[in-house]
């Protein structure tokens, strides 16, 4: 049992690493003057801070799948708003003009807002009349399309970034760098994905989740109140959502499309982990953005979301349940 | 506002080769969803690799269309195989992640510099086409009755596609009647019980996946060939979404549901669209609102509301029945 | 409750004779055995669910195989029936060894299963529940599908088949409605049926009676015992010793995963064993081991 887990992770990097031997054409753009080892070490960094910020994103598409066994394809969208509520607040002409900090704390109470009034408005008269799975899942594909396009018609096409932190001097620690925003981001990242894991190990709420996630009906017979643990996990879910959107905003820029792209490093990193494990989810997020970064150093950047679903095909053939999910949970 | 214009526009299109195509799609797509119960969410991967196929092997590699249409479906059995084998023996949601992944990873490999040699990358390819309309048996001119008027070129796409969906609905409504559309049904009902009466299901819903996926590589060939171009971008996510839209709309599970789906879908959006910029343009509506350059992006955000709207209203469409639809929800 | 002792008497007439000189001890070789597990074990995450050393299943007889709740029964049915996977052993039926074999091809060497919660397909009608059913069907590969005449005469065929045994079952009236507005009671003779329309050698029966009303349970035993004349081989689960005996020529007795005992009703009812495994285990150990993976 325990030997692919850890072999898998492993594999999914092995994957991109051999692929690339006959090293396709690229190779000319890398700047020359680093050696390989410098390159990998970068891309590494690179990937552990992506690999992070998806993490964010993916733990609460994750609870949400333990808990309501929904895959809410409309997760990439509370991403885009996260970020594009706090450019709004932070750099529109139209906006207050807040700083940053305020404006990403702001974010991300709307976006718990966002996530509660979901869950309030539509998923749980739904469940209440008791339509099916399937058709729930084409509901978010429908409130995927919806609210991409209410962002699109708002913050519009243009590419954007916050007001601050916006170009930084970067740290050379040996042979890699790494600027002072990217670093803050990536310790806040960590910091709060343990706060997460303490969220749900040490508290009522957080052991309620779990405790869902396992056995709903017995959960439910134990006195749990099952639908404040659900709107709770969607609350969490839109919140971190948000930050992981002003996050990617802040290391890499804002656009309306953000989230569905992100939404599907999400759900590799999902699979990769194992479906409805939210340390799962932190794990095969973490793996997914190194596989990323680390591809392009032999593969076209346009190519890097790309190897993403090479990884969730390898992961479903030789091991469909993820690193740390149980067997029985797939068929 | 002239809606003589808005109205013939969106006749023009619920009738036109766009629906066609669309309706076609989403034949493909009613055969896994309505039918077998897949929750395909990448039917557009589908119609890139259909699009692609024929306009590679032509515009690239210099081959007829026929060779085309062949390395289009070829493209689109090995792309049904590629997501079919590692996803059918898991639960529908594995699937529905793996082709919304795949549809949009295509379309970033298909618009990738690497990939440009062949696939034009952002630009996409042109003059593939010509092969086809020179079939066309059609005289120059436009033709029309009423409010609706085609070109010669039109015409022939719309006799071409809506000829095929006629084709394709014959041959679907002959499978889905016959015993092997009998097993196909019953895997979305209850795949457990399908396989203890000794029924091969995840070899069943290979052969559905590889041949609605055919379908929709033909509804993509049929797209490439009306805008005689391919460009990744047209390509999007979003397109499987519409499929969907429509295809509730009309009925899934139904032959025709697609079909009257499509026209329907069609004549609703560009109904609007029309109206919209008309209302836009003479000032009923202020352009501090909406502008008209964001009509495309409201557009869209209607579909989604509608999909919603549809789901939670009238999860049969128009065609189906609802007492049907909730035997299946237990 | 003299229908029920109707079946009792049958039951000693045909197949109990011939398992008559069979000792009744678990694992014992019977005299023509169409099922045969060797050395069967299954664990979820540490908890050893089945761990059945050997048995033997007798040809043209109904077994039944009881125990109480998580004794590893259902659990031992899947791996059977090829809807899990044991993490040992070995199990033949009718000479072919059967490990590792998928469900649906189980199904077809002869070997049909029923549910324990009934598994129709509520959008397909009670008559294509049954067609569904029908083996060897031209018409459910692809390309065949297309020519009506190629599988016309064999759904005929079928279709008079399907129609017999509604009749027998009576659903007949109830043939073209959708499966999904059966009553529960319905639903469970619409599986049995279903599964006799796939012509099987042995039908595995998960609990035919669980849910069922008594007027309904004594038209199942009836369906049982009646097939078991015809030469059909059944097992079912069950609970309920009461049912138990009335028609069963054999019974296998499972707790904890293992086969406690086995014999003729009328031995286990005095069997210290399966006492023990009624009352004894369970009242000392409330904590048994969930038998739904």
């Amino acid at each position: 049992m325990c030997r692919p887990r850890i072999l898998l992770p492993a594999l999914a990097l092995a994957l991109v690493v051999l692929c690339a031997s006959p090293a396709w054409g690229q190779g000319e753009e890398v700047p020359r003057g680093r050696g390989f080892g410098a390159r990998l070490l970068q891309a590494l960094i690179d990937g552990v801070q992506f690999g992070v910020i998806i993490a964010i994103t993916a733990v609460g598409l994750s609870l949400i799948f333990g808990t309501i066994h929904l895959i809410n394809f409309a997760h990439g969208e509370f991403v885009t708003i996260g970020a594009t509520f706090a450019f709004f607040l932070n750099v529109s002409p139209t906006g207050p003009g807040w700083h940053l900090v305020p404006a990403a704390i702001a974010a991300v109470l709307f976006g718990a807002l966002l996530g509660g009034a979901v869950d309030r408005v539509i998923w749980r008269p739904l469940r209440r009349r008791g339509t099916g799975l399937i058709n729930l899942f084409i509901v978010t594909i429908g409130l995927s399309l919806l609210l991409r396009h209410i962002v699109l018609v708002l913050y519009g096409t243009r590419p954007g970034s916050f007001a601050q932190y916006d170009i930084q001097e970067t740290i050379d620690l040996g042979p890699v760098a790494i600027t002072p925003r990217d670093l803050t981001v990536t310790l806040l990242s960590v910091l709060v994905l343990l706060g997460v894991a303490a969220l749900l190990q040490r508290t009522r709420i957080g052991t309620a989740v779990r405790a869902v996630s396992v056995n709903r009906d017995l959960a439910e017979a134990s006195g749990i109140d099952v639908q404040r643990v659900v709107l709770a996990v969607w609350m969490l879910g839109g919140a971190l959502a948000a930050l992981g959107g002003v996050f990617f905003g802040l290391v890499e820029i804002i656009t309306w499309d953000m989230g569905f792209k992100l939404l599907l490093l999400m759900f590799a990193g999902i699979i990769l982990g194992g479906l409805g494990s939210a340390y799962g989810a932190m794990v095969g997020s973490l793996v997914i953005g190194i596989v990323a970064q680390v591809s392009t150093l032999w593969f076209p950047v346009d190519l890097q979301y790309a190897w993403a679903l090479l990884v969730l095909i390898a992961v479903l053939l030789v091991r469909p349940q993820g690193i740390l999910g149980r067997r029985e949970r797939v068929g | 506002m002239d809606f003589s214009v808005i109205f013939s526009d969106a006749l023009r299109s619920g009738i036109g080769p766009i629906a066609a195509v669309y309706a076609l799609a989403a034949m493909g797509l009613n055969l896994h969803f309505g039918y077998t119960g897949l929750l395909n969410f990448g039917q557009v991967g589908f119609m890139l690799v259909g699009g692609y196929g024929l306009a590679v092997t032509v515009a690239t590699y210099d081959g007829s269309m026929w060779l085309g249409v062949l390395a289009g479906l070829a493209c689109a059995v090995v792309l049904a195989l590629l997501l079919g084998v590692p996803t059918l023996r898991l639960r529908a949601d594995y699937l529905a992640i793996t082709t919304i992944a795949a549809g949009e990873t295509l379309r970033l490999f298909y618009r990738s510099s690497w990939a440009e040699d062949v696939t034009g990358g952002v630009f996409g390819l042109q003059r593939f086409a010509s092969d086809f309309y020179d079939l066309s048996p059609i005289p120059p001119g436009t033709y029309g009755v009423w409010l609706v008027e085609f070109n010669a070129r039109d015409l022939w796409v719309l006799i071409v596609g809506w000829g095929l969906v006629a084709v394709v609905g014959v041959l679907l409504a002959l499978l889905v009647h016959s015993p092997w559309g009998r097993v196909v049904r019953s895997i979305r009902d209850d795949e457990t019980a399908a396989r203890s009466l000794g029924k091969n299901v995840y070899w069943y819903k290979m052969q559905s996946l590889v041949l609605g996926g055919v379908i929709g590589a033909v509804a993509g060939m049929l797209q490439a060939i009306q805008v005689q171009s391919v460009n990744p971008d047209s390509f999007d996510p979003a397109v499987t979404f519409f499929l969907y839209t429509l295809l509730v709309l009309g009925g899934a599970g139904r032959i025709l549901g697609p079909v009257i789906g499509s026209i329907l879908f069609w004549f609703v959006l560009t109904f609007l669209d029309s109206a919209l910029r008309q209302a836009i343009d003479a000032g009923y509506i202020s352009s501090d609102l909406i502008s008209t350059s964001e009509i495309g992006a409201v557009r869209f955000a209607l579909v989604g509301l509608a999909l919603i709207l549809l789901i939670v209203f009238r999860p049969q469409g128009i065609l189906g029945s609802r007492k049907e639809m909730l035997l299946s929800e237990r | 409750m003299s229908d029920d002792q109707a079946p009792t008497v049958r039951a000693s007439a045909a197949a109990g004779r011939r398992l008559a000189g069979t000792a009744p001890e678990p694992g014992v070789p019977k005299p023509d055995a169409l099922l045969v597990l060797d050395g069967v074990t299954r664990s979820f995450g540490g908890l050893v669910a089945v761990r059945v050393d050997h048995l033997e299943v007798q040809r043209g007889a109904i077994t039944a195989l009881i125990g109480p709740n998580g004794a590893g029964k259902t659990t031992l049915f899947n791996i059977v029936s090829g809807f899990d996977r044991a993490d040992g052993g070995r199990w033949w039926f009718d000479g072919r060894l059967l490990t590792g074999r998928p469900a649906h091809r189980v199904a077809r060497d002869g070997l049909v299963r029923t549910f324990q919660l009934t598994r129709v397909l509520p959008r397909l009608t009670v008559r294509e529940n049954m067609l569904l059913a029908a083996s060897g069907q031209r018409g459910e590969q692809l390309l065949p599908a297309l020519l009506r005449p190629l599988w016309h005469g064999q759904e005929r065929e079928a279709g008079h088949r399907a129609d017999e045994l509604l009749e027998r079952f009576r659903l007949g009236r109830l043939r073209d409605d959708h499966a999904g507005t059966l009553s529960g009671g319905q639903r469970k003779l619409l599986e049995l049926a279903r599964a006799l329309m796939a012509r099987p050698v042995m039908v595995l029966l998960d609990e035919p009676m669980a849910g069922v009303n008594p007027a309904l349970t004594q038209s199942l035993l009836g369906h049982i015992t009646e097939l078991r004349d015809e030469g059909m081989t059944v097992c079912f689960v069950e609970h309920d010793m009461d049912v138990v005996m009335g028609i069963s020529d054999w019974v296998a007795v499972m707790a904890d995963g293992r086969l406690v005992a086995e014999g003729p009703p009328h031995t286990i009812a005095r069997n210290r064993a399966v006492v023990d495994a009624y009352l004894g285990k369970r009242h000392d150990e409330p904590g048994t081991i969930q038998e739904e993976p």
